[in-house]
């Protein structure tokens, strides 16, 4: 089990962790959430006790990963950035590794094959691609055989082969009852993998929720319209509390109001429909929106200061990002 | 892949020890080809350089004046060690710094600190594992070089391990480099850039010397003496170069120097992000 808590880390007059707080339940993939620098990275060093917190603490079974024995047989990880020597190869660098927690040299033959890379084990890791890299990174976490898996962006860059290849592995590693704790900007990836999801922007906990719940409150409903009578079926999805929005194409766009009471409306009022056709935005769409919404609420007021004094800003809305924004702009209600 | 292959009984247990972050760091040395080449840089600049200014100076000797070579038969065994040291002991400079700074260049410092977590444990080990190779072949460098430079000088300038303090000049030119190894390491751990770190210790090591000597006078002398490496290499002298620092005082200030920047060193280790 790992507990962030109240995790803060500034450089300087950036904060890239502020004020984090959650906790990873042990047996389970939990997938660590946010756009690229919203301090995803920050926070896994800083709970391997790489980097030093500005304030708080992380704990890995109620201990800092430095007091943990034999870390490597207790925690696995990889990291995003390169951790190996060039010069030297796979099996050396796993050698050494091996040695600091009294692993057994067959243990290193042992991850070699695991993840594929025996025939390359004499080789100097100066030659190896980026995929190979990110194997070796594996093998490192898998040596010691560990209970928990800390693994960062780690199809970063891979092919569609290797893509799967981790997802299968930390399916499996998950079965033996392992706890893992793996980050990706990429929602869909997520999606498929993870069993609860922690999603960060800016540094700041977004939502900390179950995956199931998070994919339905977050896959925006949009209902596609097309029909003769737009202004008398605007008028019918306004009265059942629905937002209507045209698109160039003549459709509508319906949010607010599901396909069945949309149809049963447009039949009580005598509206001809050629189509009604439920929409459901991507999760990945949908990531993005929440994470958009949180980079626009931090952000500079750079984009209105370009607005003539005394006129309103008028901020452009589409059919999906209006009330997803408006959730997100929330920020705690999302939990 | 198949759950078998994970289990835990190939793994064993056990308690991370000191014993483990040695033979740890002695792989890590030992794998990697710069390591390999410093030392025969090393080998081959100290017994070369050697070889070659005592045997220049022997072939000029018929036509050196009386005072040079009265000069030299009074003290020839800094003349034999000095001429190799100077240039071999940038071998042991570089390599002192790659040995830390390597680890940040690669990206190699986050393995590291993953499974040795105690920072100052495996610096501590990774300082020990290093100058036990630099002590081994810097004493017997140091052997071999008065032994090459007194053949090539039979005949003209006799000089013998028996002889006063001669020993201790050979011995100490071996501990000379065991040190310049650390404080090189030290260097490198602090700025953690390969380049910065070698221009660094290349500086103080043969450029502040020279420069030492243009401040005027007394002071002059004193800062010189007090310098790391000029101190230091007072071990090597049979009649002290300044009379500023005996041979084991200099060699006491160069410890010190190291002392103080393994200290700095280890204290940043500890305080920075990885």
């Amino acid at each position: 089990m790992i507990e962030v808590r109240d995790l803060v880390k500034r450089y300087g007059d950036t904060t890239a962790v502020d004020h984090l707080s959650f906790t990873v339940e042990p047996g389970r993939i939990t997938g660590f959430l946010g756009p690229n620098g919203a301090g995803k990275s920050t926070t896994m060093r800083l709970i391997l006790g790489l980097d030093r917190p500005t304030s708080g603490s992380s704990l890995i079974d109620g201990k800092p990963y430095r007091d943990l024995p034999d870390p490597l047989r207790y925690v696995g990880a990889l990291l995003e950035a390169r951790a190996v020597h060039p010069g030297r190869t796979a099996f050396n660098h796993l050698l050494y590794l091996a040695q600091t927690q009294g692993v057994p040299k067959s243990r290193v033959n042992e991850v070699l094959a695991l993840v594929g890379l025996d025939t390359v084990a004499k080789k100097r890791t100066k030659g190896f691609s980026l995929g190979m890299g990110q194997r070796l990174g594996i093998a490192a976490a898998l040596l010691g055989d560990p209970k928990l898996l800390i693994l960062d962006e780690p199809v970063n860059g891979l092919d569609p082969e290797g893509i799967v290849w981790i997802r299968n592995l930390m399916k499996t590693l998950a079965a033996e009852g392992r706890t893992i704790f793996v980050s990706s900007h990429l929602m869909n990836e997520m999606a498929v993998t993870a069993d609860h999801v922690v999603v960060i922007g800016r540094g700041k906990l977004i939502a900390d929720t179950d995956i199931e719940d998070f994919i339905s409150q977050f896959s925006q409903h949009v209902v596609l319209v097309r029909t003769p009578q737009p202004e008398e079926l605007t008028r019918a999805v306004t009265a059942l509390g629905g937002e209507v929005t045209a698109r160039s194409d003549g459709a509508l766009m319906v949010s607010g109001a599901e396909a069945p009471k949309i149809g049963e409306a447009a039949a009580r009022d005598g509206i001809v429909l050629h189509e009604l056709s439920p929409q459901r935005a991507s999760l990945e769409e949908a990531f993005m929106e929440l994470t958009k919404a949180d980079v626009e609420f931090h952000a500079p007021d750079g984009q209105w200061a370009v607005q003539p004094p005394g006129q309103p800003p008028t901020p452009v809305q589409d059919a999906v990002s209006g009330s997803l924004a408006a959730k997100a702009l929330g920020g705690d209600d999302v939990r | 892949m198949s759950a078998d292959t994970l289990t835990r009984a190939t793994i064993g247990t056990g308690h991370a020890h000191f014993g483990r972050l040695l033979l740890a760091e002695w792989t890590k040395l030992r794998t990697v080809r710069s390591t390999v080449w410093s030392f025969v840089v090393l080998i081959v600049a100290v017994i070369g350089f050697t070889s070659l200014f005592t045997a220049l100076t022997v072939g000029q000797w018929s036509t050196m004046q009386a005072s040079d070579k009265a000069q030299i038969q009074l003290d020839p065994v800094p003349q034999i060690l000095g001429s190799g040291l100077f240039l071999g002991q940038l071998a042991v400079c570089v390599l002192g710094v790659l040995i830390a700074s390597s680890e940040y260049s690669t990206g190699m410092i986050r393995s590291t600190l993953l499974a040795s977590p105690h920072r100052l444990r495996m610096f501590a080990a990774k300082a020990i594992v290093f100058t036990i190779p630099v002590f081994v072949i810097g004493e017997a460098l140091s052997f071999a070089s008065y032994e090459i430079g007194k053949a090539i000088f039979s005949g003209k300038v006799p000089t013998s391990l028996s002889d006063p303090h001669v020993t201790r000049a050979v011995i100490g030119s071996g501990l000379y480099l065991s040190v310049l190894g650390l404080f090189a390491l030290a260097i490198g751990q602090i700025i953690r850039h390969t380049a910065g770190a070698i221009t660094t210790v290349i500086a103080l090591v043969l450029v502040l010397v020279p420069l030492a000597g243009l401040l005027p006078g007394n002071l002059g002398k004193h800062v010189s003496a007090y310098l790391p490496t000029n101190a230091g290499q007072q071990i090597i002298q049979i009649y002290p170069k300044n009379q500023i620092l005996t041979a084991w005082q200099g060699f006491g200030v160069f410890a010190i120097w190291t002392a103080v920047l393994l200290a700095v060193a280890a204290f940043f280790l500890v305080e920075r992000d990885a």
